[in-house]
């Protein structure tokens, strides 16, 4: 089972390395799509699966890093690079300030806190018309010479993606990781233990920050463009939505909801006009008979065979 | 689920994946001329992107689908009103599907995130609705036009003038604070100010806005001689039901945006309520012209209801477009060529007037009306043409190089000369 495992897993990744050779043009941009917000649904687990807390306002924080360049880029007419630099910076800052601001509370408290943080975030993108286009959004982002070309670019994200997804299993597997899991299963204990929660918490927010406005810097390199619909709720929900079809707590999961969202609502809509219903079909039943998300159940049933394996 | 089974079905599964997800074998010349039409299907604008998707099939339903012995294929794409959707899907349609040519969208952002695609690309794209102003003025894209869109303020200029005629010097304006709400008030107010009226107030609400009291409270005492509003969607509904249990109605004059007043919304009120309101478009369902009845009567037929704009903005996008193919002997694979004869041709007859054509900047120049609401001989009400000026472009009486020079609408610039 382990072998095949692994055989499985050599196989995928020789896959993915391979995909600008063996996908078409096409596919080969869902991919690279599919890689981005595999990150971004990442740097949502970091809180929602790890540290117990879920957040909806990461929309924002992606849809800062990707304005933030988008800005650099086009009005002052910056480099890409350093408006990267300076996009992460923001990011960080605005996720500092959320985490302050939200990591006291818990549960649903959290969740409509940050809710009403990246509405913020949505209303000032929506009307500073001046700099961030306002609903037209800033178009004409392109990309630096070096990574214009379609497939040098989806090497680009695949190797920024896999470096920061290594990030943060490292981080999620520190100490400090399993502070945040104790936070996640008690803070008072953690408190009585001598954890600073509140610190914690935030220091684990702008992290997650960190990474998700990477995402929305790729993303904005993909799209070369940015509008208000990238900071959203919707935004913040699908992320959301990714990692728990993925399974919260898994980290790689991100990815597997990112890619089974993309592809199916890719091929659906080809079929029908009502593909946003099976898609929301395909979340319920999700929800009913693997609410631990794909990943988890499918450690689940491994994990119950070889049990099975053992007892016999 | 045991390890077979679930191996086969995942490998099943795979191999659907790749065979759905391989390219279609790029066709020779002589094959279908393939067109990819994008359209919120779903979504906040997805009532008006079915009637734009009515139109525009309408259109080769009546028409047939062979241009020049080669066979039209339309490809339609749902665009979710999100510009990430639409941006994927253009995708697809341009990099899988190889269409030759993009048309669609409705909402400024879709349109704006498609562009910015097909400017990479090269792909010509044609925007029947799509009206942010800057598409073609300051950031033009060489092959993206509107056809037969218009840009926002271009449509409202005339207003403005006809409201000047009337004797109206002050007017108060109310609008939805988005981009498009800003750009259609800025032409009207500009042109209203610099024929010598004057702003009395501008009010901004957001989207969904279901009540308009604290907005319409305000209008009396700001004493304007006419009102202007810019509505789309439900918020035209509740704008124009509200004016009316005011009482505002009949006290003051309400000119609106084509939107406002458009099909979609009044076929869903009562006499009361949007019988008399005045409006502008380059389209009216009522005017009384045998192009426009023939359509009107084929699209009721059809469909067993008034063509809204985007009905007829779809079907005249499909004339447009298949008279520019028949010129050119089907040769859509010719992309400079394919341009240059939209850009150079007139099209006489269109369900939305004569002689539209395009002017320097890729966007048309055509007949705006003046329009009223009235009832029709069976109790239905329509829009019905009072005055009409021919032959508007998006640049009005200014010089384009001038006129760009300013900077675009927004909340906090209007145009208004003081």
């Amino acid at each position: 089972m382990r072998l095949l495992l692994r055989a499985l897993l050599i196989a995928f990744f020789a896959f993915v390395i391979a995909v600008p050779f063996v996908l078409p043009m096409y596919p080969e941009t869902l991919a690279t799509e599919a890689l981005i917000l595999g990150l971004f649904a990442m740097s949502i687990d970091i809180l929602a699966g790890v540290a117990g807390r879920v957040p909806l306002g990461h929309g924002a924080i992606f849809g800062v890093g990707a304005y933030v360049v988008a800005y650099h880029v086009t009005v002052s007419g910056g480099s890409a690079w350093i408006g990267m630099l300076l996009g992460i910076a923001t990011s960080a800052v605005v996720a500092a300030l959320f985490g302050a601001l939200a990591v006291r509370t818990t549960g649903v408290y959290f969740l409509l806190l940050t809710l009403a943080e990246g509405m913020i975030v949505w209303g000032i993108c929506y009307r500073w018309t001046s700099v961030t286009g306002a609903e037209n959004g800033i178009r004409g982002v392109a990309r630096p010479a070096l990574i214009s070309d379609p497939h040098i670019f989806y090497y680009f994200v695949l190797l920024t993606v896999m470096m920061a997804a290594f990030l943060i299993w490292r981080l999620v597997h520190s100490p400090f990781g399993q502070a945040l899991r104790g936070i996640s299963e008690s803070s008072s204990r953690m408190r009585t233990l001598g954890y600073n929660v509140p610190l914690t918490l935030t220091i684990a927010f702008t992290l997650s920050g960190v990474f998700a406005g990477l995402a929305g810097i790729l993303f904005v390199l993909l799209n070369n463009f940015v509008s208000p619909s990238n900071v959203s709720l919707d935004q913040s929900t699908q992320g959301l939505l990714m990692v728990i079809l993925g399974g919260a707590g898994t980290l790689w999961g991100g990815f597997v909801g990112s890619a089974v969202i993309i592809v199916l609502s890719n091929l659906v809509s080809a079929y029908t006009e009502r593909w946003s219903m099976i898609l929301g079909l395909m979340f319920i039943v999700t929800m009913l008979f693997a609410s631990e998300g794909l990943i988890g159940k499918a450690k689940a049933l491994v994990g119950a065979r070889s049990a099975g394996r053992k007892t016999v | 689920m045991d390890r077979r089974k679930f191996l086969g079905i995942a490998a099943g599964s795979a191999a659907a994946l790749l065979v759905s997800l391989d390219p279609l074998k790029v066709l020779a010349q002589g094959g279908p001329i393939r067109i990819g039409f994008l359209s919120p299907l779903t979504g906040a604008a997805a009532a008006s992107g079915r009637e734009l998707v009515d139109g525009w099939n309408l259109y080769w339903q009546q028409a047939g689908t062979k241009i020049a012995g080669r066979e039209v294929q339309v490809i339609i794409e749902d665009d979710g009103s999100t510009p990430d959707i639409a941006l994927q899907k253009a995708r697809r349609l341009v990099q899988q599907q190889n269409v030759h040519v993009l048309v669609g969208d409705i909402l400024a952002n879709t349109g704006l995130a498609v562009a910015e695609f097909v400017k990479g690309t090269g792909t010509p794209y044609f925007m029947p609705v799509v009206a942010a102003d800057d598409l073609t003025q300051r950031k033009r894209i060489p092959n993206v036009m509107r056809m037969p869109g218009f840009s926002s303020s271009q449509m409202t200029r005339p207003l403005a003038d006809w409201c000047l005629k009337q004797g109206y010097r002050k007017v108060a304006t109310i609008g939805q604070d988005y981009t498009f709400g800003h750009e259609q008030t800025g032409g009207l107010v500009q042109t209203f100010t610099e024929g010598g009226g004057s702003v009395v107030g501008q009010l901004w609400h957001p989207f969904n806005t279901s009540d308009f009291s604290p907005y319409l409270g305000q209008i009396p005492g700001m004493k304007p001689d006419v009102v202007f509003a810019v509505e789309t969607g439900a918020d035209s509904t509740r704008l124009l039901q509200q004016w009316a249990t005011f009482g505002l109605k009949g006290h003051i004059p309400l000119t609106t945006s084509q939107n406002t007043t458009d099909q979609s919304i009044i076929r869903n009120l009562t006499p009361a309520e949007a019988e008399g309101i005045i409006s502008v478009a380059h389209f009216a369902e009522g005017r009384d012209d045998p192009e426009t009845r023939s359509f009107v009567q084929s699209y009721e037929k059809a469909y067993g209801k008034l063509p809204a704009i985007f009905a007829a903005e779809g079907y005249t996008g499909g004339l447009w477009l298949a008279d520019a193919l028949k010129k050119i002997n089907g040769k859509v694979e010719d992309t400079k060529l394919l341009l240059a004869t939209v850009h150079s041709e007139v099209v006489l007859n269109s369900p939305l007037g004569k002689n539209l054509k395009m002017d320097d900047y890729g966007n048309p120049i055509f007949d705006i009306y003046i329009r009223r609401v009235t009832k029709r001989a069976d109790g239905k009400l329509w829009n019905t043409v009072i005055a009409t000026y021919p032959q508007v472009s998006q640049f009005w009486h200014y010089k384009p190089e001038e006129y760009m020079k300013q900077p675009p609408y927004s909340r906090t610039f209007q145009g208004i000369k003081k």
